[in-house]
């Protein structure tokens, strides 16, 4: 193999990759040197994750190749990958966190003395690679009592251990401290003058600026820039990421809300209890909830809805006058959830259209007298159709499977289960995620009618666009509390993203470890 | 390269109804056609197997371990197992007898200690499993060693029987009713069926038509998205814990009404494992949410007509009756898998095809 240092490390020529006929990469060419930490920007579905994955042999690409030391090389699995020193670390950590760090680093290729694992061996080599990332722990140590930052290092000492020349790293701080985060880029300096590259996907406008010594801007698909180290700033960044025509997104119609329905105050979620939220919301008010990931939006909508009941405070509404403990107290006070994953909570995959739309308001259609508990039958039909027809689910009929519907049909199917139980408040947790284009308008029509009938919605969005262009007004969280309001007037990309990664003040909890 | 997408397929418009032959119809008409094969195989090799005795015995016993059987049912659709449903025979088998013979008691207060006891044990699996949340194989399995071991100590692991007393509570299990036929070809129903029927009746009502039914079905598939949907998935996962724990209760009574002995050590052996096979046979897939009455009935059946055709045909098989009965049990699931696999590609093909 070459080692021409001349020959670039990485090379990803005009690569394309569709997901069941949906297009998540097009036509997208990327350059990687040797010791160059570059960093690939991009909004929530731009193809991030897609192209990292596809560098990493997890799935293959459409069209296009990839050259490693300048040949053309075919990546079909990861351990393909690695053996060109070709390592992903993810978002979510892959160790085995009831084994020692020596063992994970080692996991799958121990060093073996006479048909025994050579634990000698293990511990002196993991020194050598934990000193690398400078994490002075003993390899004998249990990696669940490490940090999240910590073990993050040992995914990185792993990684060095295969004699990785490429390390790529899928939002490596979000789910870090400050002080972790610091620790982890002065590694990353460290990986470069040793000539490692790197590939790094964050959200984090500020880590990029930082590290990077060249950015890839991609949306939708598509690369849409490369910005140098010097041009490589916030504004230019976000510019070819949104790079937009406000006006191609979805207009709503403004209407006045109308008076408070439900007030909030001191709540504590069981994921954030150190934090009490307070905030208030009004009938036919679209309240956009944005923050980065981690951030404790999704944990409020489910606190809210009662299946993560809050820990402490007090939540008033026409019917509820404390939080719920239940999803069912949730329910009968008007209080809906579209949760983010609706394959796992939103939907029962193998059962059908029908009885998906109709599994929440058996309960209220069930027969009266001497048959009580028994179905209706013919409500449950009814309600099916309605909702098919209203909702416009593209279904053969109300029998099919849930599973094999679009994510779009799905997500429809989730919605459709609230709306004939006429919500008074919707929560909905990143509801266009994985829908095509079409029926994202459908839903965001949705919203603006349920708004102007009087339905107060709550969303949480990945997507500052979605925020920004469907929100009355706009509740930004930080690390489990919330950071900051803006009216429709105050919304922009920068305000809100100041406030998700708490750059406007410093959070006076945060104790450096 | 192609700038326009093709728009996703929809699979929906290929795949049919679904409805019209569902994977659920296909499997108890799978397993009624095993059945069916053992049958004629056994009533060729054998002439008693068609005689009217061995048929009332084959119904009688069906009815037993089909009402153990429903009972298994209910936990496998809530994708929960119960392993104690033999040992809680053993132990209700015991304790009837021995309440009404050795304590004097009268026959409905030993009938409702028995079944009492039956619904508290349910209760507590059941508690054990959605507030402690243990997992319910190590919970049963506790309540399998318990229970038989409660039975042996309160007996002193003596056997235990009705005598020739309590022959009006006994009718309940050993009575028949003439059917049809005449002198001594009188077909008799065993009063067992009976209940049997009203048993899976109200089973089949209350899972397919009420509202609670649908809720274990849902909450089989997929208890996360039943409990988003507003569903107490605990208090139903409760109730299918003392469903199966009752019926345990009742099959335990009438084993012993109608054996008249009860031997602590090992009676209702492997009951459970029975009841389970039974309900896996007739369609119930231990990941949970499928399963039908009907099926459960049928797979209760074929366990009893098997044995009783090793005995029949082959009666110096006995000794291996647990491997014939395991091999025949593994070859009807992997066909039934392989079924599936097949009707699924089918599937896919068509969807591609209509792409």
């Amino acid at each position: 193999m070459s080692t021409d240092p001349n020959i670039p490390l990485l090379k990803v020529r005009r690569v394309s990759k569709r997901f069941a006929g949906v297009r998540a990469l097009k036509d997208v060419s990327l350059t990687l040197q040797r010791g160059e930490a570059l960093a690939i920007v991009g909004e929530n579905g731009a193809g991030k994750s897609t192209l990292m994955r596809i560098v990493a042999g997890v799935i293959t690409p459409d069209e296009g190749e990839i050259l490693v030391d300048g040949q053309a090389v075919h990546l079909s699995s990861v351990a393909g990958a690695l053996k060109l020193g070709i390592a992903l670390i993810h978002q979510e950590l892959n160790l085995a966190d009831n084994l020692t760090i020596g063992a994970n680093i080692f996991l799958g290729r121990e060093p073996r003395r006479f048909g025994l694992i050579d634990r000698a061996t293990i511990d002196r080599e993991s020194h050598k690679y934990l000193d690398m990332v400078g994490l002075d722990v003993a390899p004998q140590t249990v990696v669940s009592t490490l940090s999240i930052g910590k073990q993050q290092l040992v995914e990185i000492a792993k990684a060095l251990s295969t004699d990785a020349r490429l390390i790529i790293m899928d939002e490596p701080t979000s789910s870090l401290s400050e002080h972790e985060a610091q620790r982890l880029f002065e590694v990353v300096e460290d990986l470069k003058a040793r000539g490692v590259s790197i590939l790094y996907i964050s959200h984090r406008l500020g880590e990029v600026e930082r590290l990077a010594d060249r950015v890839v801007v991609l949306r939708d698909g598509e690369r849409t820039g490369e910005l140098s180290r010097e041009q490589n700033q916030r504004k230019n960044m976000v510019r070819l990421m949104i790079g937009r025509d406000v006006s191609r997104f979805y207009q709503r119609t403004p209407h006045a809300p109308g008076k408070e329905i439900l007030s909030v105050s001191e709540l504590r979620t069981p994921a954030n209890p150190r934090h009490a939220l307070s905030f208030t919301l009004r009938a036919g008010e679209i309240v956009g909830l944005a923050g980065l990931v981690g951030a404790g939006r999704s944990e409020l909508l489910t606190t809210l809805f009662g299946v993560t009941p809050a820990v402490a405070g007090l939540m008033n509404m026409k019917g509820l006058r404390r939080p719920p403990r239940t999803s069912r107290e949730a329910i009968a006070a008007g209080i809906m959830l579209a949760p983010e994953d609706r394959r796992r909570t939103g939907l029962v995959l193998p059962m059908s259209v029908k009885r998906n739309l109709s599994l929440a308001s058996l309960r209220r259609d069930q027969r009266r007298g001497l048959l009580r508990g028994f179905l209706n039958r013919s409500a449950e039909n009814q309600v099916a159709a309605m909702m098919i027809e209203l909702m416009r689910i593209k279904t053969a009929s109300d029998r099919q499977v849930v599973r094999y519907l679009s994510g779009g049909n799905q997500q429809k199917v989730v919605l459709g289960k609230w709306l004939c139980l006429e919500p008074k408040l919707l929560l909905l947790d990143e509801p266009t995620r994985g829908i095509d284009v079409g029926a994202k308008e459908e839903i965001y029509k949705l919203m603006d009618q349920l708004a102007g009938r009087g339905v107060a919605i709550l969303f949480v969005s990945s997507e500052l666009e979605e925020i920004i262009s469907m929100s009355d007004r706009a509740m930004v969280m930080h690390e489990g509390r919330i950071s900051g309001q803006l009216s429709r007037s105050e919304l922009s990309e920068e305000a809100v993203m100041r406030l998700a990664t708490g750059d406007v003040e410093p959070s006076p909890e945060r104790v450096p470890a | 390269m192609g700038d326009k997408t093709p728009a996703p397929a929809d699979p929906s418009k290929s795949t049919g109804s679904p409805g019209r032959f569902s994977a659920q119809g296909a499997k108890i008409w799978g397993i009624f056609g095993l059945l069916v094969a053992i049958c004629i195989y056994t009533a060729l090799s054998s002439d008693r197997f068609l005689r009217v005795d061995n048929v009332e015995n084959l119904v009688h016993r069906t009815a037993l371990f089909g009402i153990l059987s429903i009972g298994a049912a209910f936990v496998i659709i809530t994708s929960g197992i119960d392993l104690s449903i033999g040992s809680l025979v053993c132990l209700v088998g015991v304790l009837l007898p021995f309440l009404l013979t050795r304590y004097d008691w009268p026959a409905a207060a030993g009938v409702a200690a028995v079944i009492g006891l039956s619904v508290a044990i349910g209760i507590t699996h059941g508690l054990l499993i959605t507030r402690m949340r243990l997992q319910p194989f190590v919970v049963t399995l506790c309540g399998l060693l318990l229970y038989r071991g409660i039975a042996r100590g309160i007996t002193d692991d003596r056997s235990q029987g009705f005598g020739i007393e309590f022959k009006d509570l006994r009718s309940i299990a050993t009575s028949q009713l003439p059917i049809f036929g005449s002198g001594d070809d009188v077909f008799h129903l065993p009063a067992t069926t009976l209940i049997l029927i009203i048993v899976a009746v109200a089973a089949a009502v209350f899972l397919n038509k009420t509202i609670y039914g649908r809720y274990l079905l849902a909450l089989g598939n997929n208890p996360d998205a039943a409990r988003y949907s507003g569903i107490n998935v605990n208090h139903m996962t409760l109730l299918a814990y003392v469903i199966c724990s009752t019926l345990a209760g009742l099959g335990g009574m009438l084993f012993v009404l109608d054996i008249n002995a009860a031997q602590p050590s090992d009676f209702g052996n492997f009951y459970e494992l029975y009841a389970i096979a039974a309900a896996v046979l007739g369609g119930c897939s231990l990941r949970g949410g499928e399963g039908s009455i009907a099926g459960v009935l049928i797979g209760s059946a074929v366990m009893v007509v098997l044995s009783n055709a090793i005995n029949l045909v082959h009666p110096d098989y006995q000794n291996i009756e647990f491997a014939i009965i395991g091999g025949v049990i593994l070859i009807g699931v992997i066909v039934d898998e392989l079924a599936r696999r097949f009707v699924a590609s089918r599937r896919e093909a068509a969807r591609h095809a209509g792409q």
